[in-house]
Parts: C-alpha cells; sequence; structure tokens
C-alpha cells in the first residue's frame, strides 16, 4: 500500500508507473500461487486416494472390508479384504506407545521446565531434539538386534518380534514431540498463577501437580495427540519389530502387522490396477483419515487453547 | 510432615524421567557406535557390494542417499520459500491464509506411506518417470515441503519490520524491499531449516520404497531416471530381507552408523548455523 502511494507522488512518466504495477501485481500473484500450494497437495493426495481406492469397493461393495475378520487377498480360496483387524493392530501399537510414552514425556516436560537446573536443561534438550532426529529405519533396526532378544528372553519366547516390541520403539519415536511440545504448554503458564499458589502456602509440587498442569492440559494433551498421529503413521519401525502376523489377537506378546506395515509389504509384490492394489489405497485412506483427525482434533485443541490464554 | 514427603517423592520421579529420556538416546547411540565402529573403514565407504552384498562397502548406498537429497531441495526449497515469501509477506489474516495455514500443518501429519503411494501414482505412473531418482526425490520433496515453509517463514519472521518499513518508506515497491532487505538476513535462518529437512529427508524410507531405490545394483546409476541403492533402504534390507543375515549384521550396524553420522551430522550443522546466525542478528539491531 505505502509504496503505491509513494511511487504516485514522484514525478516519472505514467507508463512506467503502471509497467511497475503490472509487474508487481503478476509478482504477488506468482508467490501467491506458492502460496495456494499446500492445499493444493492435501487436497490431490485426499482425492487420489479416493479415486484409487474407488474400484475395489465398486468391485466387491463395502461389506468385505469392514465385515471380514482378517486380511489374506492372496488366500487360496477366497480373498479377504478386512482392514478391521489391521486397525485393531495399528491402534494396539499405537495404544502401548502412548502408556509409555505419555507418563515419561509429560514428566520429562515437566522436569525441564520446572525442576531441572540450567545446566542439565542445556542437556536435556539437544537430548530431546537428536532423539527426534534419529531415523525411524535406525529404531527399527534397533528393534530387530536389541530390543527382540530381551523381549524373548524376559518372557520366554521363541523370538521378540511382536506388538509389545513395536509399542516400545514408537514410544521412543513419539517421546520428542510429546516433550518439546509439553514443555512449550508448561512454560506458556503464566507466572502469576504459581506465584498465587506459592502465596497460599503451596509447595514446588503441589503447584506443579494442581496448578500448572491443568493450566496447560490442553497444550499437554494437544503434544499427545501430535505423537499419536506421529506413531499411527509410522511405517518402518513397526515393519520392522512387530512380526508381520495377519491374524487377528489382542496379545501384545504376539506378532502383529499394522496398516502402514501392510501398504509397504503387499505395494512392491501385487501388480498395479488390481483388486489387492485398489485395497492397498483403502488402507492408506482409512490411514489419511485416521492421521487427518487426530490433527486436526490437536489443532482445535490448541487453537482453543490460545484463545482462553489471551 | 507429609506435604514434604509427596514433594520429594515426585521431583525423585521427575528427575529419574529426565534420566531415563537421557539414558535411550545413550542406549541407542552406544549401541549403535560400539557394534557399527567395527565395520567402518575406507574400503567400507568408497567401494561397492560384493558377494551377494556379504562383503565390500555402501558406496552406491550413500551416493545415491546424496543424490536423492539434491533432487529433494531442488524441488523442496524454491516452492517452500515462495509459499513462506507469500504467508508472511503478502497474505492479509483471512480464511484462506488460515486454510492454508491448516493444510501445511496437516501434511506435515500424512504417514510418510502415504506419501509414497501418492509418489507411485503421479510420478511413477501419470508422469512415467518410472521409479527412478527423479520419482523418489520428488516424493521427498513433497514429504519436507511443510517443513521448508515453516521454517522458511520462521526465518522471515526474524527480519525486523524495520528494515521493512524503510525500504518503503523511501519509495520502494513491495517486491524490491523483500529482494533487497528482507531475504539477504532471512536466508541463513531458511538454510537452518532447509538443512534439517534435508536431515530427515536422508533418513526417511517409506517413501522411496517404491518409487526408486533397489534392492542391489551392478553399476551406478547413470542419469535421474535410473534407480539407486539408498542408505536407510540398504539397512532396511540388510536387516530383515537378506538371505544370510546374522552373517552380514556387521555391515547393516556399519550402514546405520553411517546413516546415524550422516544425519547428525546435517543436524548439527544446521543447529551451528541457527547460533552463529542469532549471534549475528542480534550485533546487528
Amino acid at each position: 500500500m505505502l509504496s503505491k502511494t509513494s511511487s504516485e507522488k514522484r514525478s516519472i512518466p505514467l507508463a512506467e508507473i503502471r509497467v511497475k504495477r503490472v509487474k508487481e501485481f503478476l509478482i504477488e500473484k506468482f508467490f501467491f500461487a506458492n502460496g495456494l500450494l499446500a492445499i493444493l497437495i492435501l487436497l490431490g493426495i485426499f482425492s487420489l486416494l479416493i479415486l484409487k481406492s474407488y474400484p475395489a469397493i465398486e468391485e466387491l461393495g463395502w461389506k468385505p472390508f469392514l465385515l471380514s475378520p482378517e486380511w489374506n487377498p492372496t488366500g487360496y480360496e477366497t480373498s479377504r479384504y478386512g482392514i478391521l483387524s489391521l486397525m485393531v493392530s495399528t491402534l494396539m501399537v499405537t495404544l502401548g506407545a502412548l502408556l509409555i510414552a505419555v507418563p515419561l514425556g509429560i514428566a520429562c516436560a515437566a522436569f525441564i521446565s520446572e525442576v531441572a537446573s540450567p545446566r542439565l536443561r542445556e542437556i536435556l534438550k539437544p537430548t530431546v531434539e537428536i532423539l527426534a532426529a534419529i531415523p525411524s529405519v535406525v529404531i527399527g533396526f534397533l528393534g530387530i538386534v536389541l530390543v527382540n532378544p530381551i523381549l524373548s528372553r524376559i518372557f520366554g519366547i521363541p523370538h521378540g518380534l511382536n506388538a509389545l516390541n513395536g509399542s516400545l520403539l514408537l514410544a521412543v519415536m513419539s517421546l520428542p514431540t510429546i516433550i518439546s511440545l509439553s514443555e512449550d504448554a508448561l512454560k506458556a503458564v503464566p507466572n502469576s498463577y504459581k506465584e498465587a499458589s506459592f502465596a497460599l502456602g503451596a509447595n514446588r509440587w503441589q503447584t506443579l501437580a494442581r496448578v500448572s498442569v491443568p493450566s496447560a492440559l490442553s497444550g499437554i494433551i494437544a503434544s499427545v495427540m501430535l505423537g499419536m498421529g506421529r506413531a499411527i503413521g509410522e511405517t518402518m519401525t513397526v515393519l520392522m519389530a512387530t512380526g508381520n502376523a495377519r491374524a487377528l489377537t489382542f496379545n501384545f506378546l504376539e506378532p502383529v502387522q499394522t496398516m502402514t506395515a501392510t501398504i509397504a509389504i503387499e505395494l512392491g509384490e501385487v501388480p498395479y490396477n488390481t483388486t489387492h492394489y485398489y485395497a492397498l489405497f483403502i488402507i492408506a485412506f482409512v490411514l489419511f483419515l485416521m492421521t487427518f483427525l487426530v490433527n486436526l482434533a490437536s489443532d482445535v485443541i490448541l487453537q482453543k487453547y490460545q484463545e482462553v490464554s489471551r | 510432615m507429609k506435604k514434604k514427603w509427596t514433594e520429594r517423592l515426585g521431583f525423585i520421579l521427575l528427575t529419574l524421567s529426565g534420566s531415563i529420556v537421557i539414558a535411550l538416546l545413550g542406549i541407542i547411540l552406544f549401541d549403535i557406535i560400539s557394534n557399527g565402529i567395527g565395520a567402518i573403514s575406507w574400503e567400507f565407504i568408497s567401494q561397492p557390494p560384493r558377494e551377494g552384498m556379504t562383503k565390500g562397502g555402501i558406496f552406491p548406498a550413500i551416493l545415491g542417499t546424496f543424490v536423492v537429497s539434491i533432487v529433494t531441495i531442488l524441488f523442496s526449497v524454491p516452492l517452500g520459500m515462495c509459499a513462506a515469501i507469500y504467508l508472511h509477506e503478502y497474505a492479509r489474516a483471512g480464511r484462506l491464509t488460515r486454510l492454508i495455514r491448516l493444510s501445511i500443518r496437516n501434511l506435515s501429519g500424512v504417514p510418510s506411506i502415504v506419501y509414497g503411494l501418492f509418489g507411485v501414482v503421479i510420478f511413477v505412473q501419470t508422469f512415467r518417470f518410472g521409479t527412478s531418482i527423479l520419482s523418489a526425490g520428488l516424493t521427498l520433496g513433497l514429504l519436507t515441503l511443510p517443513w521448508t515453509i515453516t521454517a522458511c517463514e520462521e526465518a522471515l519472521k526474524t527480519v525486523p519490520m524495520a528494515y521493512r518499513e524503510g525500504a518503503l518508506a523511501l519509495g520502494a515497491t513491495k517486491w524490491y524491499t523483500i529482494r533487497t532487505n528482507v531475504l539477504p538476513y532471512a536466508v541463513p535462518g531458511m538454510l537452518t531449516g532447509t538443512i534439517l529437512g534435508l536431515a530427515r529427508a536422508a533418513g526417511e524410507t517409506a517413501p522411496i520404497l517404491f518409487t526408486g531405490a533397489a534392492f542391489f545394483l551392478p553399476h551406478l546409476p547413470r542419469s535421474i531416471f535410473d534407480q539407486f541403492m539408498a542408505l536407510p533402504y540398504h539397512l532396511y534390507i540388510l536387516s530383515t530381507q537378506h538371505h544370510a543375515i546374522e552373517e552380514v549384521r556387521p555391515i547393516a550396524y556399519g550402514t546405520a552408523l553411517v546413516l546415524l553420522i550422516l544425519v547428525l551430522f546435517l543436524s548439527f550443522t544446521a543447529i551451528l548455523v541457527r547460533y552463529r546466525y542469532r549471534k549475528k542478528m542480534k550485533g546487528s539491531i
């Protein structure tokens, strides 16, 4: 706005101003197009997943995908496309990961923001950053070579590639997200809250447990949701560490095959544009919806929380 | 008295949690380094695999990861930069801007395997790039785009408003202002974000599974339309798909160590650039 008025006041030919204005207009439109890219890609992924999963639904209907108890597209007699068993596996491994990572992550965040000396904080913060930078395939590799023998010895089972292994690894992978975002939330709690609590005679623990954590709760919940989204969508670690057996089970000591692992294993084997191929896109679509909803929920919680704290 | 005990117990628990997290990283680094260091030699990083990948080095995998990362950067950095410039310099607060930001946040939460499927359909099949360096690089580029945008915008935020106002007050146009008074100061920050995005892309496996990574190639790729070997994929193959898994375990550890060193080196470089840049910015204001 400012630029327009100032260039009008100078005495340069009208044509030159016009050229300048057109140029500026075009440049702005160019950046605008780039800005729209994120929306376009998201829409592109969404519509592509629908487009590619539709042929399978057109051929078989909804029922086999929702009602069949197992996923076995290459079965000897009949192909079975029950994605429910895969969803159960994914949710089971994710739940196990959260049971470990949520208490540990929140406690660690509280430690960093309330208890740790500045020096310890200087160690812990990079630790979390480095933990986040470790590639998932390396974590999965450790699941095979490190966690696998330990689990098999503790529980006396032939091998330790099972849902519990996957949960442990996913816990490590979602910890950095939960810790750093929970810490941000705890840091955002106004000092006056804590001071009021101290003034009433509460000690540091009571202030942390009854004032700081409850006022940061929405931020903490949002961080847990983001960690959960990450765990649901994680591919390589679960592919390598959970043993990949398709049978439906609720036992953490048995091998399971998650949605992501199924896609990773089978997409390389199926011919393009077959029912099995399209069925893999149905899994991807459900996976996309699950992570989308979890992320959206965390977003909504964060937005509300920001409004309240203002 | 009871109050004091709960406080002490609570703080012990918190300290324990902090120690566990440090210990986790310690265990991970110790295991990979102590088991992988023996495999590292000049031959290991400069020679191709031999005898069914049971001997020799991992040079083609290192090269493949390097080349794909370059394609990734060339694709995602210009787009990410321009999108960030729009969001921070041009966009007005409103429904559309909110929608763009929501899309970016959600894109960064899309599972990497879904990006892989997207890459297969769009780049491999529709654009007919085949399973190649180009397809894999573009897929990883899409994956890193939301991070690149966010990082570039953070960098633009650090440039003081006064720099823009000064140029505008002298009659410069908006684009001229951005070009001369904003971008030069934001570049180091953008660089940091780019390197961090690169570190993540280099370690990603799921998106390249079907878009171009190969089990084993007898020769190095000759163009960007060839398949390639990559470090993370190589590690995955060596630890799950190989016919003599126990025999190649030292090589797998060595590969894991090289990958870890690469990723951590990139991350540290980024952190160092950020640190120096912050110091400089503080001096200039």
